[in-house]
């Protein structure tokens, strides 16, 4: 029921309602939940046929970039490592509410 | 850096070797904890995830999780549901309500036996279908039976929004919209299941924002970190709750930063409160009754409010479940699913005796077809 599903917005049309893809299904799903401006190529999370929200592309690619260096200890089988961004309090995975108002 | 594909944000969260470092740092990090985790993941898409992709497997031994009642087809008491079935066989009346709800078994019936019956039952993919529903049949009442957490209770405020803008007047709306933070306060109240960190929801904070579990920090002295759905992202959270625990902080955390924020989607939130009010109390299944955990329909739209407009035909009197079935302290993180006697025997996902049997995001379900 809380599943929120990752899919490309293609087109918008007059109405406030995209036509995405997810995974190769296309859909269409109403934007007016959404808060940030969304254009074709962006990336929302859509749910019973609304987007709820935009994904960040940004933090998903520094996320992905930590998620490689995991993967490539793994092939070296060393565990030593600490990755900067999972340890450091002032990491970017922290939550610094104060960043945000700035 | 690259360009982000769709193939990524699917994939990429679920490296099998970035879970194989994980695994690795959290049994590092758990050594050094001082007394055993006990995580609450509140969400039920989370321990469909914690049990199809192995995670609990994956843990060392003094981290256990305690799945949460974050299901809202499970939490939903017997006599709420028998409200859509009596709706449902009224002559002029068409019921739609999402996916799952159609196969919960009420006192009686379900809304599926009905259906076989002749009740005119419209299960949605999507809530705007509701809208196309009442156009195409200007001469019926459709009834949208509204569940769902906080992040499904926004498109039902929308609907109503677009049905008012485009003065369609035959959608009556049964609001059984329910919130996670007052559950998550019952269950740290009552002190029974003995929580000490919670992996917070992702989609319901993608609405809310990770503000909305401060007060566990706060009041309860308990960590929490927003989880995406992916299991890479469970691993990292889990991580970042050990490191907090051995480092001696207790913060409110966010891993899932590519789609959630502090504040949350404000559209959403401000569409709700134009539509509805917390209800001062309502009865979650085997939690009981809690305050203020649930939505209502604001006294202004009583006349679209399905509760109100056929309240002389709707049983109000709690039914409880059957005695056989542990949904209840299932649901309070007092049991699992193993520790029932009719999981999988007389209970299956075709023939459910309790709602977390039902649900996909039910811990029965999860274990039915994961863990057996």
């Amino acid at each position: 029921m809380c599943l929120a599903i990752p899919s490309k917005v293609l087109s918008i049309d007059e109405n406030n309602i995209a036509e995405v893809d997810t995974l190769g299904v296309k859909r269409q799903v109403s934007l007016d939940l959404i808060q940030e401006e969304v254009k074709p190529g962006d990336y929302v999370l859509i749910h019973v046929g609304y987007a709820m929200g935009k994904i960040d592309e940004k933090e998903a690619l520094e996320s992905i970039e930590i998620y490689k260096q995991l993967a490539e200890a793994a092939m070296q089988d060393d565990f030593a490592i600490e990755p900067e961004r999972l340890v450091s309090e002032d990491g970017p995975l922290l939550y610094k509410p104060e960043e945000e108002s700035k | 850096m690259e360009n982000l594909t769709l193939k990524d944000l699917y994939f990429k969260f679920r490296d099998p070797k970035a879970m194989k470092t994980l695994t690795e740092l959290i049994k590092k990090e758990a050594s050094k904890l001082k007394e055993p985790m006990r995580v609450m993941e509140i969400c039920g898409g989370h321990t469909h995830t914690i049990m199809k992709y192995g995670i609990k497997q994956l843990l060392p031994e003094n981290i256990a999780f305690i799945h949460g009642p974050g299901c809202p087809v499970c939490v939903m008491p017997k006599e709420r549901i028998d409200h859509a079935i009596e709706l449902a066989k009224q002559p002029d009346v068409i019921l739609a309500t999402l996916g799952d709800m159609i196969r919960v078994p009420g006192s009686k019936s379900s809304l599926a036996k009905v259906r076989a019956e002749g009740a005119d039952v419209r299960p949605l993919h999507s809530t705007l279908d509701v809208l196309k529903i009442a156009k195409e049949n200007p001469n019926k009442k459709v009834v949208f039976f509204a569940i769902g957490f906080e992040t499904t209770t926004p498109m039902t405020a929308a609907l109503m929004d677009r049905a008012f803008k485009e003065g369609v007047r035959n959608i009556y709306y049964h609001i059984n919209h329910v919130l996670v933070p007052p559950p998550m306060r019952a269950i740290m109240e009552s002190g029974d299941a003995k929580i000490n960190a919670f992996i917070g929801p992702s989609h319901v904070s993608v609405i809310i924002g990770a503000k909305a579990y401060e007060f566990l920090t706060r009041e309860y002295n308990t960590p929490v970190v927003v989880a995406g759905f992916e299991p890479v992202d469970v691993m990292e959270s889990i991580y970042m709750l050990i490191k907090q625990k051995n480092e001696g902080r207790c913060e409110v955390e966010n891993q899932y930063k590519r789609a959630t924020t502090w504040e949350g989607n404000v559209v959403a939130q401000t569409l709700i409160e134009k539509y509805m009010d917390v209800r001062d109390t309502f009865r979650w299944r085997g939690l009981g009754d809690i305050p203020k955990s649930a939505l209502k329909l604001k006294d202004a739209y009583s006349e679209f409010d399905a509760e109100k407009v056929w309240a002389d035909i709707l049983p109000n009197e709690p039914i409880d479940d059957h005695k056989m079935c542990i949904c209840g302290d299932i649901l309070k993180g007092l049991k699992t699913p193993k520790d029932c006697k009719v999981f999988g025997t007389a209970c299956t996902p075709s023939n459910p005796l309790g709602s977390c049997m039902v649900s996909d995001e039910g811990a029965c379900n999860a274990y039915y077809r994961y863990d057996r």
